[in-house]
C-alpha cells in the first residue's frame, strides 16, 4: 500500500541498523513510549539486530495496560443494568476486571458493543432514544479527539441518553514520571508518533531541556523505528537533547490545533490513577462539570468501586521501563494472554504480551 | 491503540453536520470523521485513528524521507562493494 509498504523496505531497515551500528560507540537504553512500537519492534524482531550497545525498554503507552482495574469494573457494573447498551473499541471487551469481563457478561445477556468510532455509539443513543448507551472512552492524546467529539456531537443534538466513562491518560506527565523515578536507565525516548500528531512537538521541549534528554517523536514501521532509534542515538553520541522529529509525514511541530480544542471543550484535566504506576498527578483527562449529564460515572454513581492488583505483578516497573517481563516470577507461568494477571499481558500491545507472542523468553 | 494508518480519501460527506468520508486501504473501505482534517480533499491520504482523520498525510515529506534514505541505502551497498571489490580489507 502507497505510504505503507515502502517503510516496511528490508533494504532502508539493513541500511538503518548498519548506520546505528556505526554510530553507537557505548550502551544507551532508550525507551519507547508507545505499545504499538514495543509490538512493532518484537513483530519484526528489531530489538535482536540492534547492536548490542542498545537495550530498548518498553514505555506505559498502552491505554488498554494502564486503565485501572476500578474503571473496568466500573464499566462492567454499569454494562450489567437493565436497558443499558454499553459501547467500547474491541480491545477492551477482553480486559478482565477483578471478576468478570465485558465479553462474559454479555454472553449473560447483557448488550454489550464492540464499536470502531465512537460516532457508532453517538448513533446507538440516536436510534435508542429508550436506552442509555455508554461508551467507555480510555486512551492517549490521539483517541481523546474522536471520544471528545463524540460527546460534543451528542450534547449538540441533545442526546441525553448518551454518555461516556473516560479513563483518559496524557502522555508528558508520564514520561516526567519515569524520569524522576529512582533507578530510572531511559536516557532518550521514542515518542509516540500518533500522540504527537494531535499535541505537536513543542510541548516536549520543557521536559527535554530539564532532564537533559533527546524526545524524538517516531512513526510505527520498522524503517520508521529504525529511523528514530538513528536519530536519537546520533544526539545521545554528541551529548544533545531536545526534539527532534523523525516522523515529518505525519506529525507537524503544532500537531492538530483543531483537534485540541475540542479536546478542551469537554474534557478537562485530572490526577489519574495508572494501572499498575500509580497516581499520577495531572495525567488524565475528565469530563467537564458542566457535561455531567454525559458522565457516565456520575450518571450511574459507581464511584464507590475501588479494587486491588495482585501482589506479584511488576507491570508498574515494567511500564517503568525499571524491568523487563521475563524477570517477573509469573511470566508465562501463572500469568499468560490467555489468564492475564497484570496490565501489561492484558492487551496485545502490552509488553509481557509481546514478549510472550514473540517468544522473548530469555532473560534480558 | 494508537495504531492509524493511512488512507485515500474517495468520497466525501456530511451526516448531522459532521464532515465523513469514505476511505480506502489498499481496497479496504471505512469510513472517517474529516471534523479535524477540514483542508482533506478527496484524493488525499488521511492518517486514521478510531474513526477520526488525525492529519492529512504529507506526501512531500514521505517522499523527500524516502529519497533520503533510499541515498543512504544506496551508499551503504556501493561501500559493501568496494569492500569486496579490493579483496583488501584488514
Ligand atoms: S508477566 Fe503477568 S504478572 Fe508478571 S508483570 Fe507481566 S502482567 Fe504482571
Amino acid at each position: 500500500m502507497k505510504y505503507l509498504a515502502e517503510f516496511r523496505d528490508p533494504k532502508l531497515a539493513r541500511a538503518l541498523l548498519d548506520e546505528i551500528a556505526g554510530a553507537v560507540t557505548r550502551p544507551w537504553t532508550i525507551m519507547e513510549i508507545c505499545g504499538g512500537q514495543t509490538h512493532a519492534i518484537m513483530r519484526h524482531g528489531l530489538d535482536q539486530l540492534l547492536p548490542d550497545g542498545i537495550t530498548l525498554v518498553h514505555g506505559p503507552g498502552c491505554p488498554v495496560c494502564v486503565t485501572p482495574l476500578e474503571t473496568i469494573d466500573r464499566a462492567l457494573a454499569i454494562a450489567a443494568r437493565p436497558g443499558v447498551i454499553f459501547t467500547s473499541f474491541g480491545d477492551m471487551l477482553r480486559v478482565p476486571g477483578s471478576r468478570d469481563d465485558l465479553l462474559r457478561i454479555k454472553s449473560h445477556g447483557a448488550d454489550v458493543r464492540m464499536v470502531y468510532s465512537p460516532l457508532e455509539a453517538v448513533k446507538l443513543a440516536r436510534e435508542n432514544p429508550d436506552r442509555q448507551v455508554v461508551f467507555l472512552a480510555v486512551g492517549f492524546e490521539t483517541t481523546a479527539p474522536g471520544n471528545a467529539m463524540a460527546l460534543k456531537q451528542a450534547a449538540a443534538e441533545g442526546l441525553a441518553n448518551f454518555s461516556e466513562i473516560t479513563s483518559h491518560v496524557l502522555v508528558p506527565p508520564a514520561m516526567e514520571a519515569i524520569l524522576t523515578a529512582p533507578g530510572n536507565r531511559v536516557q532518550g525516548f521514542l515518542a509516540a508518533g500518533h500522540v504527537c500528531a494531535i499535541m505537536g512537538t513543542t510541548q516536549y521541549e520543557p521536559l527535554a531541556a530539564r532532564h537533559g534528554v533527546p524526545v524524538v517523536p517516531t512513526g510505527f514501521e520498522p524503517v520508521d523505528i529504525l529511523r528514530g532509534i538513528l536519530q536519537t542515538v546520533r544526539m545521545l553520541e554528541k551529548g544533545e537533547h531536545g526534539v527532534v522529529n523523525a516522523y515529518g509525514r505525519v506529525v507537524r511541530s503544532e500537531g492538530n490545533p483543531a483537534a485540541r480544542a475540542v479536546v478542551d471543550q469537554v474534557y478537562t484535566v485530572c490526577d489519574r490513577k495508572w494501572r499498575g504506576i500509580g497516581m499520577i498527578p495531572r495525567s488524565g483527562l475528565r469530563i467537564r462539570d458542566e457535561l455531567a449529564v454525559h458522565d457516565a460515572e456520575k450518571k450511574f454513581a459507581v464511584n464507590g468501586i475501588t479494587t486491588a492488583e495482585p501482589t506479584v505483578c511488576i507491570a508498574g516497573k515494567i511500564l517503568q521501563g525499571l524491568k523487563k517481563p521475563p524477570e517477573c516470577p509469573a511470566f508465562g507461568k501463572e500469568c499468560t494472554p490467555l489468564h492475564p494477571l497484570g496490565a501489561t499481558m492484558v492487551s496485545s500491545e502490552g509488553a509481557c504480551a509481546a514478549y510472550h507472542k514473540y517468544a522473548r523468553k530469555g532473560l534480558p | 491503540m494508537c495504531l492509524a494508518i493511512p488512507g485515500k480519501i474517495l468520497k466525501i460527506d456530511t451526516d448531522h453536520d459532521l464532515p465523513m468520508a469514505v476511505i480506502d486501504y489498499a481496497g479496504a473501505r471505512n469510513e472517517a470523521c474529516l471534523a479535524y482534517t477540514p483542508e482533506a480533499q478527496v484524493g488525499d491520504y488521511v492518517i486514521v485513528h478510531a474513526g477520526f482523520a488525525l492529519q492529512v498525510l504529507n506526501e512531500d515529506e514521505a517522499r523527500a524521507s524516502l529519497e533520503e534514505l533510499t541515498r543512504l541505502s544506496a551508499l551503504m551497498e556501493a561501500d559493501a562493494e568496494d569492500d569486496s571489490g579490493s579483496g583488501a580489507t584488514p
